[in-house]
């Protein structure tokens, strides 16, 4: 096992080395001055762009700067932001605990509908509960995020006016950001407003939270549905059933944790679709995450913005599959003994 | 637990979405913290859905009309104020004024006890006083003000109208008057410092913030005397101000006014119908109908002092050649504008100044004629047309509802004469920016009047120190032209004023630096419960007598 993590280690020092490589070269293939791009600082005294200078050393050779840029992310200091003149890194605090936690919850209720879903399309296999959903995936699978999220706009926002359609939380409820985490910070403040405003919260996550789940649910209900089919045609399982174990006994006995097991990887795989999914999402629905901050970065070509951005993202998918990676090694032993590490 | 429980249980049925009220019940219950706090009502509070961040949160250092509109008249007052219904001078932080007979010595009578706003980051030891007013005007002029420096001492409006060569100083009589020294009578100084620009800022504060060496939060992080106090600000999501309780003009403030940013006009809209917003500002023209049918939504509209114009940058060439902007003037059908942009809601404009300014006089536009155009284009020696910038602002304002589509019509109309155009567009702020630093060929822009007075279309706008302050679009500066206004200044007597203006509007038309299209109506949408949320015909928007409902 230990050798195993060595590998996997090994593996994300090298794509984090290449992630940051692209990421500094960043600033040499954005248009505009050099030193701009790095800090974020625009219309320099010039005592300042000596200052800065010195500490981006733009003078030294690309190795050095590499070096003092990683020096600075692990620092964390990320520069400032062109359009708000705050620092990046504080944009990324604010803003990336609201993509995460519209994602996790996301995938929450994809985990809670697709799973059982895929299992019950393959114990009724070709009969018509399987019809129904697989019908149902292949309708969900192909609907475009933004389209779905304008239609539920319009129907349970504007026709029945039952949602609310931005935001997180009514704008009048007044939350201290503690953790971001909206639903964590209602909870530590004691359900400030009588509990309304952990209700409203709960109210605004409602539908984005629909439409960011669609996708992963129907994906993880494929995946369920062939893995199950898959073990469902296994010797062993036709022993048991030869045994005359009933159904359930060797849906949920036998077959599951086997089946499962690629299941568990899909889920950390979901994630950077999720993201991917969740900018839409966000702009849709004013959602103030890192997706609509780096959307709006780019329509305002804020380097440094869109630089500290895409590498949060990009840091956070790679942790999160490398995490996923984890949990499946643990429960599947065959996976350890991969020679090589696989992204 | 039952009485818990159904405590809870009737929180949830407010919502029409029971599943998820049940659902957060049995989460609430779980968690076994029920809320012991006094329930608040969402009804003590007002959300505003504005259009725009606030660029800063002192009105001194900027002109963006969005950022004016939120912060102005919410968080300040200034010495006096002009009545939008009969445009005469009314007392605020000043009680009284005297203007000597030579028109150069202003004496002012301050108000007592106008308490500063009480913040968790200041709390002011004294009331209002003549230090106050001394510190605000000085900072604007007084290079040893030891604010004037900070931010560049860039003060746009005042610097455009000449203001700091204006005051010579400004004395202390005693602790609640003070006179201001002119080196020139000038007839629209008084209605200068009536605009929303000219509030008074806390002396004591500014001292706290300096003895601190933190002075670039002092535009940030503003302590006034208006309505309402800062709490919070949240980049492209809220600015969030609280009552201020001990405001001297009344006690009947909202608890909260919170500005949704929302940027996207049909987005405010949309907010309006979900009743996530109680006022929205400009609402488009194409969604008016749709608004004023419903019950609970109430759509004011009011005459306001603007104009929209397209601007060209007469400095780079071909556009320093007259003749090629008329040409561009000649080759646009405005008739169509009016109809698509507008939607009938806006007057054509027949000179740079509004019909209902005193000052008005209608001048011979140039009329839609592709055919004069070309001639004029083959005159000036682009017989084969050229490439140029259309600069369109992404807000909706009143003097402009939508200028992307005014810039897509220009630019077909454009087309017809041989001139292949570009449209640029940035995020609003950015835009303004740029825009003072003269990077576009031609932007559609507009000003929004502060005073009555007429020369605020000019001096802000067309003056040489306006392009040097990056206030002036078409980047004009002509020292005839300056010579007229300062003529018009100089003056009281008013028939005397009017000639001037009119020569200046002649002027305008016959030079083309801009092209004035249209004046806007301003228009705001709210819904039914709200009162108090008067338009006015010049000047940012004030919510200080807003309400909501029964309160």
């Amino acid at each position: 096992m230990l050798d195993y993590l060595l590998r996997r280690l090994s593996l994300l020092l090298f794509m984090l080395f290449a992630l940051t490589a692209f990421t500094f070269s960043l600033n040499y293939l954005f248009p505009g001055d050099l030193l701009t791009n790095f800090s974020g600082q625009i219309n320099t005294s010039f005592s300042q762009s000596q200052l800065l200078e010195e500490k981006y050393r733009i003078e030294d050779n690309v190795i050095v700067q590499y070096s003092a840029f990683i020096g600075r992310l692990i620092e964390g200091d990320w520069g400032v932001s062109l359009s708000s003149g705050q620092t990046v890194s504080s944009h990324v605090a604010l803003l990336l605990p609201a993509t995460l936690e519209l994602c996790f919850y996301a995938l929450v209720v994809a985990i809670l509908l697709g799973i059982p879903a895929g299992i019950i399309t393959s114990a009724y296999h070709k009969k018509w509960p399987d019809k129904v959903i697989s019908t149902l995936t292949l309708l969900g699978f192909s609907i475009p995020v933004f389209w779905l999220a304008l239609l539920l706009i319009m129907v349970f926002c504007l026709g029945f006016g039952w949602f609310p359609m931005s935001g997180r939380i009514g704008l009048l409820y007044e939350i201290p950001a503690v953790t971001n985490f909206i639903l964590l910070d209602i909870w530590l403040l004691d359900f400030p407003y009588g509990g309304q405003a952990f209700l409203d919260a709960l109210h605004h996550l409602a539908l984005p939270t629909i439409v960011l789940a669609m996708y992963p649910t129907t994906v993880l209900t494929r995946f369920t549905r062939d893995s199950m089919l898959n073990v469902l045609e296994q010797n062993y399982i036709k022993t048991a059933r030869a045994k005359g174990l009933n159904r359930r006994q060797i849906i949920l006995d036998h077959a599951l944790r086997n089946a499962l097991l690629p299941v568990i990887k899909q889920i950390g795989l979901q994630f950077s679709t999720l993201i991917t999914l969740a900018m839409v999402t966000e702009v849709i629905f004013s959602w103030p995450g890192i997706g609509r901050w780096l959307i709006d970065s780019i329509y305002q070509r804020d380097y440094p913005a869109i630089q500290g951005g895409l590498l949060a993202v990009s840091m956070f998918v790679i942790f999160a599959n490398m995490l996923a990676d984890l949990t499946h090694s643990l429960l599947d032993p065959v996976s350890r003994n991969q020679s090589h590490g696989k992204v | 637990m039952v009485t818990r429980m159904t405590r809870l249980l009737n929180i949830s049925q407010r919502y029409k979405a029971t599943t998820i009220g049940a659902a957060a019940a049995l989460i609430l219950s779980a968690c076994g913290e029920v809320p012991q706090t006094k329930p608040t009502s969402k009804t003590q509070g007002i959300v505003y859905c504005a259009e725009a961040n606030p660029v800063s949160f002192n009105p001194q250092v900027t002109t963006t009309g969005s950022t004016i509109d939120i912060i102005a008249n919410q968080l300040y007052n200034s010495l006096i104020s002009i009545d939008p219904i009969t445009a005469e001078f009314k007392p605020e932080l000043a009680t009284s004024w005297q203007i000597s007979d030579d028109g150069k010595k202003i004496t002012f009578k301050l108000r007592k006890d106008v308490a500063f706003h009480t913040t968790d980051y200041f709390t002011p030891s004294r009331t209002m006083n003549a230090d106050d007013v001394i510190f605000s005007f000085s900072r604007l002029f007084d290079v040893y003000n030891p604010y004037h420096f900070v931010h560049d001492a860039n003060y746009p409006y005042f610097q455009s109208v000449g203001m700091d060569q204006l005051i010579r100083k400004i004395i202390k009589v005693d602790e609640y008057t003070v006179r201001f020294e002119l080196f020139s009578a000038e007839s629209s100084l008084l209605s200068n410092i009536a605009t929303d620009f000219a509030v008074i800022l806390s002396e004591e504060y500014a001292m706290f913030r300096a003895s601190e060496d933190k002075k670039h939060l002092f535009d940030t992080l503003p302590i006034g005397t208006g309505p309402y106090k800062y709490k919070h600000f949240l980049r492209d999501n809220l600015v969030r101000f609280h009552k201020h309780h001990a405001y001297w003009k009344h006690n009947h403030a909202v608890d909260q006014l919170v500005y949704d940013i929302t940027t996207n006009n049909t987005t405010r809209i949309a907010k309006m119908l979900t009743k996530e917003c109680d006022i929205t500002s400009h609402p488009s023209a194409t969604q008016l109908e749709a608004l004023s049918q419903r019950k609970d939504i109430v759509v004011d509209k009011a005459v306001n002092l603007n104009v929209g114009y397209w601007a060209f940058n007469t400095e780079k060439p071909p556009f320093d050649n007259a003749l090629v902007r008329k040409a561009l003037a000649h080759s646009i059908d405005f008739d169509k504008i009016m109809q698509a942009v507008f939607y009938g809601n806006g007057i054509a404009a027949q000179s740079i100044l509004p019909p209902s300014s005193w000052a008005y006089t209608p001048q011979a536009m140039p009329y839609y004629d592709p055919v004069k155009a070309k001639q004029y284009l083959t005159e000036a020696g682009f017989p084969n047309g050229f490439e140029m910038t259309l600069w369109a602002m992404p807000v909706s304002r009143i003097y402009n509802p939508n200028a992307r589509k005014m810039a897509e019509l220009i630019q077909s109309d454009l087309r017809q004469i041989g001139i292949r155009t570009r449209i640029v567009e940035y995020e609003w702020n950015t835009f303004i920016e740029r825009i003072g630093r003269h990077e576009h060929d031609s932007v559609l822009l507009g000003w929004a009047a502060d005073t009555p007075d007429p020369d605020n279309f000019f001096s802000p706008l067309l003056s040489c120190t306006a392009t040097f302050t990056g206030k002036n679009p078409a980047n004009w500066c002509n020292p005839e032209f300056d010579l007229l206004l300062t003529q018009a200044l100089d003056t009281n007597d008013l028939k005397m004023r009017k000639f001037y203006y009119q020569q200046a509007q002649e002027m305008l038309i016959r030079e083309l630096p801009l092209v004035p299209i249209a004046h806007g109506v301003r228009f705001q949408a709210r819904s039914a419960e709200i009162s108090g949320a008067e338009l006015r015909p010049f000047g940012g928007v004030s919510l200080a007598n807003v309400r909501k409902g029964t309160q």
